[in-house]
């Protein structure tokens, strides 16, 4: 991969990663006894490697290619493998504490292992971890076919990639440590939140740059949500995690927000992330991937434009839905769940526009597991924005809330919805971007296909079971006004279905390995030969032939 | 600060927040309505059908 740089760009990199060296060595002795510290000499290590890498291929042959000719593939590749990695990962420790709940004698004893560090290594290291490596492989694919030009620069994109991967290495790692700034999707502490800003930035402009590229005069609808995504997140990012370290050799910081602006600061942010990160990116994986994937374009182009606006503009006012009946003013609370309620419109519209652009194609849909990843995701979609807009009503809420209904909620919406159409787009992907005819098995992608539905509807039924029980029974009081139930009553309630989700969310666990199996042996070209494009290829030996004076 | 009371602020936020939604909304349906983009977009729609044979570049774009 690094024979694909110009001498002039393994140079570049090369400061690049020494700088990086600097900033890591830096980092580990200012912040030495801390877990600042500890990150400094991932930051070292890290840079360190790739220095050898590029370091390694330093005084290869120049590149031969013809850049404006072919796209730039290799990052998208990285990215994919990376997501399958963190999706491994990061489901494997969900399923630990959903066990964990159930038989807590499961967390052994560590002070890394407890509840409370773990959990958000499950939510980043599936939300940031593989949905943000595969929104931004994914991007990089989308971006650059439906502007048919490379991608405006050869470093960029292995910033992007692999500095958004160090972030997440140092969150995941600094909860294992016991950092976290206590925002709930937002842990991470300051240091990590700068770094995360400067490859965000370094992304946006890639992004518009590559736009600009462009040889179709108008930019393809998915490209909106991909940028939207970009966007908002950057300024959700930025805002939600204003503040003040307490030392500049330590990680501990303290928000610039406190009391009920701090709750508000962080549910725009907490359900903005839901929104931009795990609502709009995707919807631009879906909007490329399924017309591509059944042969048929997009069943109305202009609806797929009025719910991009309509979903852009209701979702940045509905955070306060996740704050009713406290200290928040009573209006902004009914401006939430107004938002939430007409946010129902533009997200059926989404839904629909995907299941209509199928109509008369459900043979594919049957035949093609791939396709029905994807078919799957838009219906989950439809159902977890529907009891969205539902969950988001006060009275509704004041049953549902701090129950775990909203575990079922969010599980229906990250495992139906995200995990399904991302598992369907990276098997589009993967053949194009290897060129491979098809994946390895294509009994695999039916294995994935059916352990996946089977584990999120196990999942999803048992929360909705428990959260309903529980909210019921933290509301029955007795005749004479006192409550009926205590804690340890709900607990033991709710006992098997922590159970029954610990299963569910194994079905879907196994589903995701036997995927990363399935797309390494792709990757690998097990038992099949490479396809062969009529496109220049990266040696001049390989170039098609030209007659000569015919 | 007289003049960024509470009140001040909320009754902004409620009435330039209507309008501003209700103009937004009007721009985007005349956008997308606008007859003269109506080839614009069905191009757009048709065009990711087949893009994987690398960009375009000034020959073939004509």
């Amino acid at each position: 991969m690094i024979t694909r740089f110009t001498i002039a760009e393994r140079q570049a990199s090369l400061v690049l990663l020494l700088l990086m060296t600097l900033a890591g060595l830096a980092m580990a002795a200012a912040g030495a006894g801390d877990a600042m510290g500890v990150h400094g000499f991932i930051v070292l290590f890290a840079s360190l490697g790739l220095i050898f890498v590029v370091g390694g291929a330093l005084y290869d042959p120049a590149p031969t290619e013809d850049r404006s000719r072919a796209y730039y593939d290799d990052p998208i590749k990285v990215g994919i493998v990376l997501a399958m990695i963190w999706a491994v990962i990061a489901m494997g420790v969900g399923d630990w504490v959903a066990w964990m709940l159930a038989f807590p004698d499961l967390r052994f004893d560590g002070a890394w292992s407890g509840f409370g560090r773990m959990r958000p290594v499950h939510t980043t290291g599936i939300i940031f971890g593989f949905g943000g490596n595969a929104l931004i492989a994914t991007s990089f694919h989308v971006m650059q076919r439906t502007c048919r030009a490379r991608l405006a620069g050869q470093i960029a994109p292995w910033f992007v990639i692999l500095g958004y991967n160090l972030f997440v290495v140092m969150a995941v790692t600094g909860y294992m440590m016991g950092v976290t700034q206590s925002k709930e999707y937002a842990e991470a502490e300051w240091y990590a939140d700068i770094w995360l800003v400067i490859v965000w930035v370094v992304y946006f402009v890639l992004y518009l740059r590559t736009l600009a590229r462009r040889n179709e005069p108008h930019i393809y609808v998915a490209n909106w949500y991909y940028m939207a995504f970009i966007l908002v997140v950057a300024v959700l990012h930025i805002v939600n995690n204003l503040a003040v370290p307490a030392s500049f050799t330590a990680a501990k910081s303290y928000s610039l927000f406190s009391g009920v602006q701090d709750a508000m600061t962080q549910w725009w942010y907490g359900h903005n992330a839901v929104a931009f990160f795990l609502t709009s990116g995707f919807l631009g994986m879906l909007y490329y991937y399924l017309p591509k994937r059944a042969n048929r374009p997009i069943y109305s182009y202009r609806l797929s434009i009025l719910s991009f606006w309509g979903i852009t503009f209701f979702y940045i006012w509905v955070g306060s839905h996740h704050l009713h009946y406290t200290a928040l003013p009573h209006w902004v609370q009914t401006l939430g769940m107004t938002f939430s309620v007409m946010l129902l419109v533009p997200s059926w519209a989404s839904a629909g526009n995907a299941l209509m652009t199928l109509n008369g194609a459900w043979h594919k849909v049957r035949d093609d597991a791939t396709l029905r990843f994807m078919f799957v995701a838009a219906v989950f979609y439809g159902l977890s924005t529907f009891e969205g807009s539902f969950l988001a009503i006060r009275p509704v809420n004041s049953l549902s809330h701090y129950t775990d209904w909203t575990v079922a909620h969010v599980h229906a919406g990250a495992m139906g919805w995200v995990a399904l159409i991302t598992f369907g787009a990276i098997y589009a992907a993967v053949p194009m971007i290897w060129r491979r005819e098809t994946m390895y098995s294509w009994k695999m992608v039916e294995w994935h296909f059916w352990l996946a539905l089977a584990g999120t509807l196990i999942y999803v039924f048992a929360m909705w079971n428990s959260g309903i029980v529980q909210g019921l029974m933290w509301r029955t009081y007795t005749e004479g006004g006192t409550l009926r139930y205590s804690f340890l009553d709900t607990m033991i309630a709710m006992h098997p279905y922590y159970i029954a989700r610990g299963i569910g969310g194994l079905l879907f666990l196994a589903g995701a390995v036997i995927g990363f199996i399935n797309i390494w042996m792709t990757i690998r070209a097990v038992g099949s030969d490479s396809k062969v494009l009529d496109v220049p290829t990266e040696s001049e030996a390989g170039e098609p032939a030209v007659p000569v004076a015919e | 600060m007289m003049g960024l009371s509470h009140d001040t602020v909320v009754g902004f936020a409620k009435s330039f927040g209507l309008f501003y939604l209700i103009a937004l909304s009007i721009g985007i349906c005349v956008y997308v309505f606008w007859p003269r983009n109506r080839d614009r977009f069905r191009r757009a729609k048709h065009s990711i059908m087949d893009d994987e044979d690398g960009p375009l570049t000034g020959e073939d774009r004509q």
